[in-house]
């Protein structure tokens, strides 16, 4: 009755108000939950991919052979590539966190430089993702896609990959050319025409007696299997539709298409979340170059980002050992 | 916020760091030589690890317990989990654990179910 704020007998209790049980900002708090429904939107997409491939488990393809390349070399190089980009990745994780360290003691000098070498690591990243996009969309030797859409590729004797360029026979009169807006009605067009028609490949095939065909299915040795001089014929002839060069959406020359868009889709998302990551990145670094954080005396913004930017580096570990290593 | 104090061992103590920026490049280290083995198995594929194990290649089993091991050391050590209260530790952990968990368990048996109506079933996709 004698004073009109109520109290509750209970200030300083557990349930008193004004504790802080996980020691931890409401900021710092936030930012774990938007990971950990982050993570669970990226397990999704890497569950629904090992949906996927357990539904084609004996046709899908192999990542060592579609990710061979490494930028200025030729040859094949499986997994090296993306073994580096692991490797920047990584790292920038590493200078990352030497930021957030050199936070916790207020040295404004250091964060500066650490968060400029996480920016520069994650632009290395970025652009070697866009690469490895690049070469996986180009393609490298060429398949032809049958009636239900499966994929026969080209090997000689040994069982090395031949490509479409190194033996198909061009047929000097080839009648069929790109629908384009000017050539027909003005309302119909189509994409780019494969360099080759089925027939050349066919053509191709017949004359030169030591390329065979190699189908999707995986055989006991864990190899593709490999079809006969005659059996390698009769697929392209009776069932071979569509020369396949790359792959986009729709087709894929290194075997399933679900793969393609796996890849994309997946990598693509990850590629984003990094690109996101140096945006933010970068405004942090003004940030502490204009000085904000040493006049608000707390750098636990640079350790937010941070956890963001390590969430991203957690995901890449799980997409490397999912794509390219199992 | 307990800034300043951390945990500064890994491997349940057995390597002990003298301060933080040590235990970082530390784990950068640990990191490395998991990728590394990780790249060389995946390189040379060891006739030995390819026998099936629990319906999958020892040797993916093998790179998946590796992974596991990796995002362990980038949660604890560099998201500095280690030094997070317990609490906080297992709503996190526990609550994605057991949903991805459950998520893939569902997820790959129906994958498998579907692969065999294609194989044994009268579905057929091979021509």
């Amino acid at each position: 009755m004698d004073n009109t704020v109520v109290s509750t007998g209970t200030e300083g209790k557990t349930w008193g108000g004004g504790n802080k049980p996980l020691k931890a900002s409401y900021g710092k708090m936030m930012m774990w939950f938007f990971i950990v429904s982050d993570a669970l939107t990226f397990s999704g997409f890497l569950a629904a991919y090992g949906f996927s491939r357990f539904k084609f488990i004996d046709s899908w393809p192999i990542a060592d052979e579609v990710f061979t390349h490494v930028p200025f070399f030729h040859g094949t190089y499986p997994m090296i590539y993306v073994a580096f980009m692991t490797f920047v990745l990584i790292m920038s994780s590493v200078t990352m966190v030497l930021a957030v360290d050199a936070g916790h003691k207020m040295n404004k000098a250091k964060v500066t430089f650490y968060m400029f070498l996480t920016i520069i690591g994650g632009l290395i990243f970025v652009g070697s993702q866009a690469w490895e996009w690049a070469t996986f969309i180009k393609g490298d030797y060429g398949a032809v896609q049958t009636k239900g859409g499966n994929i026969l590729q080209f090997v000689d004797t040994d069982g090395n990959r031949v490509a479409l360029r190194d033996f198909a026979v061009i047929d000097d009169h080839k009648e069929r050319v790109q629908d384009e807006r000017k050539s027909g009605l003005w309302f119909t067009s189509e994409g780019t025409l494969p360099t080759y028609t089925v027939s050349e490949i066919y053509d191709g095939l017949e004359a030169n007696k030591d390329v065979l065909v190699r189908t999707q299915i995986i055989n006991d040795e864990g190899h593709k299997t490999v079809l006969s001089r005659e059996e390698s014929l009769r697929q392209i002839k009776e069932n071979g539709t569509l020369v396949v060069e790359g792959a986009n959406l729709h087709v894929n020359e290194y075997g399933s298409p679900l793969f393609a868009d796996f890849f994309f889709f997946i990598t693509g998302f990850h590629g984003f979340h990094v690109f996101s990551g140096v945006v933010i990145n970068i405004i942090i670094f003004f940030n502490v170059i204009i000085g904000t954080y040493e006049r608000r005396k707390s750098y636990e913004m640079v350790e937010k980002v941070g956890l963001y930017w390590h969430f991203v580096d957690l995901v890449w570990v799980f997409v490397f050992t999912f794509f390219y290593l199992v | 916020m307990a800034d300043h104090a951390h945990k500064l061992e890994i491997l349940r103590g057995l390597v002990k760091f003298k301060s933080n920026t040590q235990k970082i490049w530390g784990v950068l280290i640990l990191l490395t030589i998991v990728t590394a083995i990780e790249v060389v198995l995946g390189i040379y594929k060891p006739e030995v690890l390819m026998g099936p194990f629990l319906g999958m290649k020892i040797l993916n089993w093998i790179f998946i317990i590796l992974t596991i091991v990796k995002a362990y050391y980038i949660t604890w050590d560099f998201m500095h989990m280690r030094d997070e209260t317990k609490s906080l530790r297992r709503m996190v952990v526990w609550t994605a654990v057991f949903l991805i968990c459950y998520l893939i368990f569902i997820l790959l048996l129906e994958g498998g179910y579907v692969f065999d109506v294609y194989k044994e079933g009268y579905v057929k996709t091979d021509f």
